[in-house]
């Protein structure tokens, strides 16, 4: 194989730019309870999410929800490995992700 | 308060395939859907087994959307720079009623959809079902924004997550331990290509099942091939994602690095990324499949078989939903929506064939919580037929002689016997 037939990996950031949404600008779909992230010390939120929502900054999580593949990873671990702060709602209707392969 | 005979919550393979059956049998059918278009939201590896989806939907591969006929499957463990691979080819699964198809869901799904909305169900899409109406502990209809709708029944095929149960106290908590996250690409690559580099032809294709490469986290990776592009993914346990402290698009992009699956998507363009959470499988996990006014199926009730060569939720979830609907035909004769009357699904779902393959195979759980399938073995096929193949310049050994030196300093033999008993309890004997 030459390396010239070899592409690159894409960024997620590029990833992501692939993919169509339909953002809701109004309100995210995501609410953290700050507080409780205060206790936690493993973050799993941090580490879990596909499209890296949720990141550290400020002493607190920052929720990039316009980036959310809806994928429900981050509700689960939050309630297990973290400190249970994370309340997922699906988007309003019709918002949110929209795969066109899927 | 408008009024439905049925309410189906979710138009994937459960919901529609309810909302169809239901229809048929001339009731009034309502089936919500939150994304725009049926479909929009929901991802899978990709392969519909469909031998039970063809009692449904017969010789649906005539109609329905499908990509390819499966008719190669490639088991393959990848070591950190080996593969050892099992190719399985059968002609038959050419062939109707075939075995399997690649399936793309935002294709299959609406498809399902119209199949629901011909036999004359009411399809509304694009909207939200916020919350089942409970009313002394009996489901009586929905919520959906600031309307409340009725009816007798009420189908929940939400899919995995199963927020709407949860929130009315229906099921018990997800584990991390008991689901996994599956992230996938989508990548084009013409059809001459894929048919060249996965020797198949126009109509047929080839699905590679690999164990391995996942960096030691549990789980395992897949390629599809579709007709003008290739699913590829990983698909690995919540626990031992953040135990790894490995972001899942890190764990994909080494995966796609092994030499192997380089070679089978070089030269292909990504055009979707995109992840889903599916249950792993387990026989012990499904959830209360009735209760008073509402039937849970397809994975929102956790039915999915997972022997750890095949996947199959989406033709559970088809299977399910045509047992539910029954019932429910059946609780309509009586009269009474109750968890008793009702009861009566989960007696017609134990007499389906892929209830007893989910029966079958309930050992195999027992596989995927063992570390050393992904991590250790993968590695050791490898190392193994690497010493018997390669003619080095120091004297070889026998199989057993190579094993022995693969094995040391990493597992005793006591340690891989019972693997290896694992192993055949959960998928031979
Ligand atoms: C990575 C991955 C790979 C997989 N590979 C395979 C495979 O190769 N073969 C296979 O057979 N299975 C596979 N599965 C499993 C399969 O995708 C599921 O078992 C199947 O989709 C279940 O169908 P369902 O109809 O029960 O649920 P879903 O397909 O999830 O459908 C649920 C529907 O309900 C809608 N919904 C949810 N909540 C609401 C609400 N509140 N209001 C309105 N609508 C709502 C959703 O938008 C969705 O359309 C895979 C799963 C994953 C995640
Ligand atoms: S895992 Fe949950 S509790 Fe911990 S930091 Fe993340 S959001 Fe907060
Ligand atoms: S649902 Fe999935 S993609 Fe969305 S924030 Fe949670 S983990 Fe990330």
């Amino acid at each position: 194989m030459t390396a010239a037939s070899q592409k690159p990996q894409l960024s997620l950031d590029a990833r992501l730019g692939l993919d169509r949404y339909e953002i809701d600008a109004e309100q995210s779909h995501i609410a953290v309870d700050h507080d409780k992230c205060k206790t936690c010390t493993t973050r799993p939120c941090l580490v879990c999410c596909p499209a890296i929502v949720y990141r550290w900054t400020d002493e607190r999580v920052a929720v990039a929800y316009e980036n959310c593949l809806e994928c429900g990873t981050c509700q689960i671990a939050c309630d297990h490995g973290g400190r249970g702060a994370i309340t997922w709602h699906i988007p309003a209707g019709g918002f949110g992700i929209a795969f066109r392969y899927g | 308060m408008e009024r439905f005979d049925v309410i189906v919550v979710g138009a994937g393979p459960a919901g529609a395939t309810a909302g169809r059956a239901l229809a048929q049998a001339g009731l009034n059918v309502l089936v919500v859907e939150r994304a725009a278009t049926p479909g929009a939201k929901n991802v899978s590896g990709g392969l519909l087994y469909s031998r039970a989806v063809a009692e449904v939907y017969p010789e649906f591969w005539k109609h329905a959307p499908i990509e390819r006929a499966i008719a190669a499957h490639q088991i393959v463990m990848l070591g950190e720079h080996t593969s050892t691979a099992l190719d399985f080819r059968s002609a038959q699964a050419a062939t109707p009623p075939f075995n399997a198809f690649s399936v793309l869901r935002a294709k299959l799904d609406p498809w399902l959809a119209t199949q629901a909305e011909e036999a004359g169900a009411s399809l509304i899409s694009g909207v939200n079902v916020d919350a089942l109406l409970v009313e002394n502990g009996r489901v009586v209809g929905i919520q959906a924004g600031p309307d409340q709708i009725g009816a007798d029944v009420v189908v929940v095929a939400e899919g995995t997550a199963g927020l709407l149960l949860k929130q009315a106290g229906l099921r018990g908590p997800h584990n991390p331990h008991d689901v996994s996250l599956g992230v996938k690409e989508v990548i084009a690559l013409p059809p001459d290509v894929i048919e060249e580099r996965f020797q198949c032809d126009a109509e047929t294709g080839a699905a590679y099942t690999l164990v391995g490469s996942t960096g030691g986290v549990e789980g395992g990776g897949f390629i599809y091939t579709n007709k003008a592009s290739l699913s590829v993914g990983v698909v690995v346990k919540i626990d031992s994602l953040y135990a790894s402290g490995r972001h899942p698009h890190e764990i994909l992009d080494a995966f796609k690095a092994h030499p192997l699956v380089q070679r089978l998507v070089r030269g292909g363009e990504v055009v979707e990324y995109s992840a889903q959470t599916v249950h792993r499988g387990g026989f012990h996990l499904a959830t209360q499949l009735v209760g008073d006014g509402y039937v849970v199926a397809g994975s929102a009730a956790r039915l999915l078989v997972n022997n750890v060569l095949t996947l199959r939720g989406m033709d559970f979830a088809i299977t399910s939903a045509v047992e539910a609907a029954q019932a429910i035909l059946q609780a309509r004769f009586a009269g009474s929506y109750t968890a008793a009357t009702l009861g009566n699904y989960v007696e017609r779902l134990k007499a389906t064939s892929i209830y007893q393959d989910w029966r079958t195979f309930k050992d195999a759980y027992g596989l995927m919580e063992n570390p050393r399938l992904f991590s250790l073995y993968p590695d050791l096929a490898g190392e193994v037929l690497e010493r018997l193949l390669t003619a080095d310049t120091k004297p070889g050994s026998k199989a057993l002689g190579a094993l022995s030196e693969a094995l040391k300093g990493k597992a005793s033999w006591l340690t891989l016997s019972q693997d290896m008993l694992q192993i055949a309890r959960g998928m031979v004997l």
